[in-house]
Parts: structure tokens; sequence; C-alpha cells
């Protein structure tokens, strides 16, 4: 359970961490949360870790009325913890609160947790449900990749490998708009056995999921009646087994957390607490 | 072993319960294994090693993160303490160490620094935790006896302790 031999470069410019990214079987560190296990565990053996602790001003969450703006080295405690980020935009804490244990959290990136992009993560379906976005620099200048481009397979984001992710954008929640977050894991902080996330604006209703497919899933029941939204979301959905959950097991969380977060969304909406 | 030769060394600069240590690592030695061999600090308990366990538990800056989720060359930047920097300068437990030992919190004692380091920091954040407040704290550590309760009693002793001495700190 060691890493296999690797280099390591820790810039402090980033022209400098794009540049060491060119390098073949090269990775990007920030928080290493989700990096050092797998390379303690040897399924990811990069020949160059680039470590972006040292560059300057990536630690921002910028707060606006649209939404907010998180820099890739924003640990998901100061996130979380954040009065402004809940104000603006109230799924962030909501979901970040279930992201691993505070001790990981305080040390692991909410950019990161994008990029690594695993369908079981709270992040990545919350950015999916409110059509955020993140902005990545690499040798051909910095581009936006929407949410619905960014998560293209298990564990496989559409950021090039020598693309280093700056931050991410979390739209705000428009006025008189709900949202909720639940997810059923065996303990509070491990992986989700199901997770969702909620989005009620108005008559509109999206419903995100999370530990159900290969990537995370949104489902629109906008106009499906309330009795129906469970039934039309596991049409849209195919649940597997796994040595935690049966495949049936995890149809039934799929029903009662999409009821769940979708009242709670509602009641959030008219000003009620999720 | 020829490869393992070839392997770059990065000289670097710990802080370790206010210690400078220099010491000469690859990239890919585990912030735990350098407390731990490196620097001969074996209190850093290495359970799962891929960050489920919270065995190896330390503060970074004064907040718990797990030490074999970081290198050591990365944990330069940051003021670590082990579970032999929580007692104080003469030797003397700190009160959740105490509490431990009054509540029976131990049991088989391995999983017993990352606890101890988990509740040091988690009391400064919450002084005065519920009983739920308390079990959250600890959550992200196991304990293989299963003595949950014992600890939980623990942290909610130290915190009385750490009241009870807050006008002499």
């Amino acid at each position: 359970m060691k890493p296999a031999p690797f280099d390591y470069v820790r810039p402090d410019r980033l022209a400098d961490a794009v540049a060491a990214l060119a390098a073949p079987e090269s990775k990007v560190m920030a928080g290493g949360q989700s990096l050092v296990p797998l390379l303690s565990m040897r399924l990811a053996s990069p020949s160059l870790v680039v470590d972006i602790n040292g560059l300057p001003g990536l630690d921002a969450i910028t707060v606006t009325s649209g939404g907010v703006q998180v820099g890739a080295l924003a640990r998901h405690t100061a996130v979380l913890e954040s009065p402004e980020v809940a104000r603006v935009q109230p799924l962030v804490p909501m979901a970040l609160a279930h992201v691993a244990h505070a001790t990981v959290r305080n040390r692991g990136t909410t950019v990161g947790s994008l990029v690594h992009a695993d369908s079981a993560a709270e992040m990545p379906v919350v950015l999916s449900l409110l059509g955020g976005s993140i902005e990545v620099s690499g040798p051909a200048g910095r581009r936006t990749i929407a949410a619905s481009e960014l998560f293209v397979g298990p564990l496989e984001s559409s950021v090039a490998p020598d693309e280093i992710a700056l931050s991410a954008f979390f739209p705000a929640l428009p006025p008189g708009a709900g949202v909720a977050f639940d997810e059923i894991a065996r303990r509070h902080g491990d992986y989700a056995l199901v997770g969702a996330a909620a989005l009620v604006e108005g008559e509109r209703i999206r419903v995100g999921y999370l530990s159900v497919s290969d990537v995370p899933t949104v489902v629109d029941l906008t106009g499906v009646p309330a009795a129906d939204r469970a039934e039309a979301a596991l049409e849209q959905l195919d649940p597997t087994g796994d040595i935690h959950a049966t495949a049936a097991y995890r149809r039934t969380l799929v029903r009662v957390l999409t009821d769940r977060v979708v009242a709670a969304a509602t009641a959030n909406a008219q000003g009620g607490t999720p | 072993m020829n490869e393992i030769r070839r392997e770059t060394r990065h000289e670097i600069r710990l802080r370790v319960n206010g210690v400078t240590y220099e010491l000469r690592v690859p990239a890919r030695r585990l912030l735990s294994d350098a407390l731990r061999h490196d620097l001969g600090l074996t209190g850093t308990h290495v359970g799962c090693e891929h960050g489920v366990c919270g065995s190896c538990t330390i503060l970074a800056d004064g907040e718990p993160v797990r030490a074999c989720l970081l290198l050591a060359v990365a944990a330069t930047a940051h003021e670590i303490t082990t579970v032999e920097g929580l007692a104080g300068p003469d030797g003397e437990p700190n009160a959740v160490q105490r509490a431990f030992a009054e509540c029976h919190g131990l049991q088989c004692g391995f999983c017993t620094p990352g606890f101890l380091t988990t509740v040091t920091a988690g009391l400064r954040r919450d002084p005065c935790p519920t009983r739920d407040a308390a079990r959250e704290m600890i959550a992200g550590n196991l304990c293989r006896c299963t003595g949950y309760q014992n600890i939980v009693r623990a942290v909610e002793r130290a915190a009385e302790l750490e009241s009870a001495q807050e006008p002499a700190r």
C-alpha cells in the first residue's frame, strides 16, 4: 500500500505548472484526498505529480449575485463554512456536509472533487444539477467547460491531461427556487449507496443522482405528477448492484430519495427549511 | 533495486511539534511514514493507509488531516502536530488524553492517537459539543474494538475538563 516512484514538482507559477504537465503520464495534485489513495493502491502510477499548492490566488472563494466561484485550492471546509456561499447557493454547503469526513474536507478541494469525476461523489451532481462550469488552463490557453460536457465516464472528466482546473462556478439560486440534498450511506461521510439533489424552480423540477450511474445523472421531472416522479426517474436511470447494495435496493433508494428531496426543495422554495 | 536507487530524493524541512527536522525523502513518502520511519515519531498509527480509518490523523496548522493522504514533500508548508505533541510542556497529558484514560476510551489503543488529535482540534472548534456533535466529531475515525460509547463519553468528559481549566489557560 505504498505509491510507486514518481517525480514531483511544486511550481509557484501557473505557466510552469502547465509546462510541467506536458510530461507524459503527469498528474495534478491539489488536496490529494482522492489521488493519494489511488497512488497508494497503485491504481494510478503517474510518472510526475504536479503539486499546485504553491500557485498563488487559487484558494479564493468569490461570491457574487450571479453565483459562487470556487478556486482550485479552496478546501471543502472553507467552502462549507462560508456564509456567503450558503446565502447565494445553499445547495453547495448542503451537499458538502456529506463529502467524506471533516478531516478529509480540511485538505480536500471542491474543484479537485469535480475533476476527479467520481459519480459516487456529491459535488459533480451539484455542478450538473445547477448547470455550473469549470475553468481550466492549458497550453492552448483558458477555456470553460460546462458541467454537461465535463463528466464523460467513470472517474473520467473532459479536462485534458495537460490542463489544470483553476476554478468552478456554481450559479446562484434564482429567487423563489428551492434546493435539497439527501443521501443514504452506511455511515455518514462514507460514499453514498444513493444520493439525490433537487432543484425546484416554479413548475420546473429537476433531480440529480449520485452512485446510480457511471456519471452524475440529472433527470427532468417537470410536469410529472407527484405520485409518478420516482418511477419516471427510474425510467431514465439504470442502477447497478455491487458489494454494498443490490440494484433492487438502489431502485428503492431512488424512489425514497426522489420523493424526499423534491418535497424538501419545494418547502425550501416556499421559504421553509429544507 | 536499481530503480529504487535512481529515485530522486527531496531535501525537505518538516516542522513537527515545534521542532524543525531536515530529511531526504522520495516524493512518494507518505507523511505518516516520514513521521514514523524518518523521524521516529511512532505515535502516529497507520491503519488502512487510504484515508478511511483515521488512525494516522495529525494536525496541520491545528486542523485534523490524514497523514496517510499527505505526501511528506507536500507537508513542508504546515506546522504539524502529532499525538506526541499534545501533552503539555511538562509532559502532563492534555484534557483529552486525561478524559480518554478516565472514561476507558482507549481500549486496545491502536486507534487512540487519531482520536486524540481529532478530538483535541474538535474541542477547539466546539468546546461544548452536544452528544450528536461529539459523535459527528469522531465519525471519521474507526475503532476496531467498537469502543465508541466510551470514546463519546471521553469527548464529553474532555469538554468538561477543558471548561473547568479554562481560567488557567
